[in-house]
């Protein structure tokens, strides 16, 4: 009887080792600003949250505390065996392509970056496709003909979302005017909402109706600035209407949520692949956003223009610049 | 006459024991006592919280280890956080013995690095690792020297207070370094805000059983430099002008010693000091410069300099022992549930305010002796009654 018993709860606790051990184990290592950043970061926690949720698999989130320990935390999750090491920003480059070296059998996913190695999927969007589709949103809703752009820190993947924009305005309006600052030089530009709150009450002064912010958590200055002024703002990365329903008209999405989920999706359909994935308004992984919020300011003769925009893109017909490869 | 005697009569030990600031042996080790009582009940108070989150305190000891000496690797990486502290604690510490407050570290060490990275692109045709390396020091030490100097001269020429002065340089340097990353030297293969890459002879070269940590040799020429400081501020006439200046002004001036002088000449030392994380980072560690590199080394070091109490040698175990802090941090994020980074960074201020509350070790050894006192005095009247 009582040996029976123990047997029992052997036999349980094994097999709960062995469903454990069947379970696919996911690390993501996410960039300083950490999984509470309202945008880029928190959009790959989602992904992975949902895919916990939907896909029965373990995960577990690292925070880095600085730009030099990324390499250590990805090497501890490949030495502690987990299946698929994500590594989100452009930051971790050069730590995935050595761990990936180091550890040839382990599968690697690096967003916002290609690291060229042959177990890491890459996964990079096309910031400027999307870009280009909100300039022309925010031209045809522009009464001023003028409309404004902030950057955060000026690094050549905010100059992508700049030219992109730019390109999208003068598609609709030729003559329109953009106004465009960069809030600093440095990490803090990503933090700091209250100079951006002084860039857009300037850029409205001087008669701009609509700004984009593509300034991380700062762009939540440019939102209060537009609900002061009463007039409009663009969120990015994920969809920001909710932070001010009434003054955003739209967000331009950038879906790492859905990459992240596609790659775990994939492994555990044993369908994962390494190599590069572009994310651009074709697959939607790039795009404007529309919902409960903006359904009713964003009317169907928007929606019909920038979907033949859209169209026109995927085929090339539109060629949208691409910061990235203009030689200087 | 007999004071002069004395002086020449004191030994090599006891003038040791005077440079860290200690008259005895037994002064030594109370100081000593001091510094480690503080930093355990910080670190006691940090494990305390731990505790309520739900961490087991000695689960996250186990961990703090594993992560600072657990593996070659992990050792490494130990000492590779250690490195630039171990630089910025001594431009905080070196400016502070005349009675200088240096915040401006992390802009020294900024442009002492980009110095650096553009000693790779200048001296690209040098082939013989040792002058490359020497070059890119004598750049980086150079660089970081002049801006530490210019608040120097501000204070020499204009009276500006150096704690303002050096802040506002912390975000020029920021500024700069940034344009020249972007628009001077920017590595065209790359679209990411980071310079050309340094030839390969300007690598340090890291030792083979760090396994993958970026670092070599450099840490002994490091901890020899420290140990060279110490005894350079100790012994030569420079360390005394310093030390006179920072211990009473007036009577410093009125000895004849010029404090401008004194406080460009330690300002700049400083920021060379701070300039040569140019050589842990960039010849050692990413062979490039990149904007943000730094975590927060500059700050951080102002803290190093705080818990070795203003002491040149102090400096080397209170770099080491924020070394393995910064490094533990990803650590307990990773191997807990219930704590995060950020309680690396509690216990590094709860250990700062135990070593730094001198006042209060001063009052509760004194309470304590006062208590016992009057023990042994009540226990006295009592027995003679």
């Amino acid at each position: 009887m009582k040996s029976n018993t123990l047997l029992a709860v052997i036999v349980t606790v094994f097999s709960f080792a062995a469903s454990a051990h069947a379970e696919l184990k996911i690390g993501l290592v996410l960039e300083k600003s950490g999984k509470d950043d309202k945008s880029f970061n928190q959009s790959a926690y989602v992904g992975l949250k949902r895919a916990e949720k939907e896909l029965g698999v373990t995960t577990k989130t690292v925070e880095a505390p600085d730009n030099s320990a990324y390499e250590s935390l990805q090497r501890a999750f490949a030495e502690k065996k987990f299946d698929l090491i994500i590594a989100v920003g452009f930051h971790q480059l050069e730590a995935v392509k050595k761990n990936a070296e180091r550890f040839p059998d382990q599968k690697f996913m690096l967003i916002d970056e290609d690291a060229k190695e042959k177990n890491v999927r890459s996964a990079m969007f096309e910031e400027h496709e999307g870009s280009y589709l909100i300039g022309a949103l925010a031209a045809m809703h522009s009464k001023t003909g003028k409309v404004g752009f902030i950057g955060g820190m000026d690094v050549p993947l905010i100059r992508r979302f700049q030219l992109g924009y730019e390109a999208g305005v003068k598609k609709i309006n030729p003559k329109a005017e953009v106004f465009v600052n960069y809030l600093g030089v440095t990490g803090d530009a990503w933090n700091n909402p209250p100079k951006a709150k002084e860039l857009a009450l300037d850029q409205y002064g001087r008669g701009a109706d609509i700004i984009f912010a593509a300034a991380g958590n700062s762009g939540l200055g440019v939102f209060d600035a537009a609900e002061a002024q009463k007039k409009l703002a663009i969120g990015v990365d994920s969809d920001q209407s909710w932070i001010k329903p009434k003054s955003i008209l739209s967000s331009m999405l950038k879906r790492v949520d859905e990459s992240v989920f596609d790659s775990i999706k994939l492994l555990k359909e044993g369908k994962f692949e390494a190599g590069l994935i572009r994310y651009g308004v074709k697959t939607k992984g790039v795009d404007y956003a529309v919902n409960e919020y903006n359904a009713k300011m964003i009317t169907d003769a928007d929606k019909k223009k920038l979907e033949e925009l859209r169209k026109d893109i995927v085929s090339g017909k539109i060629k949208v610049p691409d910061y990235y490869l203009i030689k200087k | 006459m007999s004071d002069n005697l004395m002086v020449v009569r004191t030994s090599f030990i006891q003038r040791f024991f005077q440079s860290i600031g200690v008259s005895s042996f037994q002064a030594l080790l109370r100081s000593l006592i001091k510094s480690f009582a503080g930093a355990g009940l910080g670190l006691a108070a940090g494990l305390l919280v731990c505790y309520y989150a739900g961490e087991p305190p000695l689960k996250i000891l186990k961990i703090l280890y594993q992560s600072s000496f657990g593996s070659g690797y992990d050792f490494g990486m130990t000492l590779y956080y250690t490195a630039p502290l171990i630089l910025t604690g001594l431009a905080v510490a070196i400016p502070f013995k005349a009675g200088l407050f240096n915040i401006g570290a992390e802009g020294q060490l900024t442009v002492g690095a980009l110095a650096a990275a553009w000693a790779g692109v200048l001296g690209a045709g040098i082939t013989s690792p040792f002058l490359a390396v020497l070059f890119a020091a004598t750049f980086a030490f150079a660089a970081g020297g002049i801006w530490g100097a210019i608040p120097g001269f501000l204070k020499a020429l204009r009276g500006s207070h150096e704690v303002i002065t050096t802040i506002m340089l912390n975000f020029i340097a920021a500024g700069m370094t940034a344009y020249f990353t972007l628009y001077t030297i920017k590595d065209p293969n790359s679209a990411q805000a980071e310079t050309i890459p340094v030839p390969e002879s300007f690598f340090l070269k890291p030792y083979e059983v760090f396994n993958g940590a970026p670092m070599g040799n450099l840490i002994w020429f490091l901890i020899v430099l420290a140990i060279l400081m110490h005894f350079w501020i100790w012994n030569s006439r420079w360390g005394y002008c310093l030390k006179a200046l920072g211990e009473n002004e007036r009577a410093a001036e009125t000895y004849g010693i010029t404090k401008q002088r004194v406080w460009v000449s330690s300002m700049f030392v400083a920021g060379g000091l701070a300039g040569l994380v140019g050589l842990v980072e960039i010849l050692g560690n990413s062979h490039k410069f990149k904007i943000g590199f730094s975590a927060d080394w500059g700050f951080v070091g102002i803290a190093v300099a705080l818990v070795a109490r203003g002491n040149i040698l102090g400096v080397l175990p209170s770099a080491l022992l924020f070394g393995m802090l910064q490094k533990g941090a990803g650590s307990l994020d990773l191997e807990t549930e219930k704590v995060t980074r950020d309680l690396s960074y509690l216990i590094q201020g709860l250990i700062i305010l135990g070593v730094a509350s001198e006042g209060l070790w001063d009052g509760l050894s004194r309470f304590l002796g006062n208590h016992l006192k009057q023990r042994a005095r009540a226990k006295q009247t009592g027995g003679t009654k």
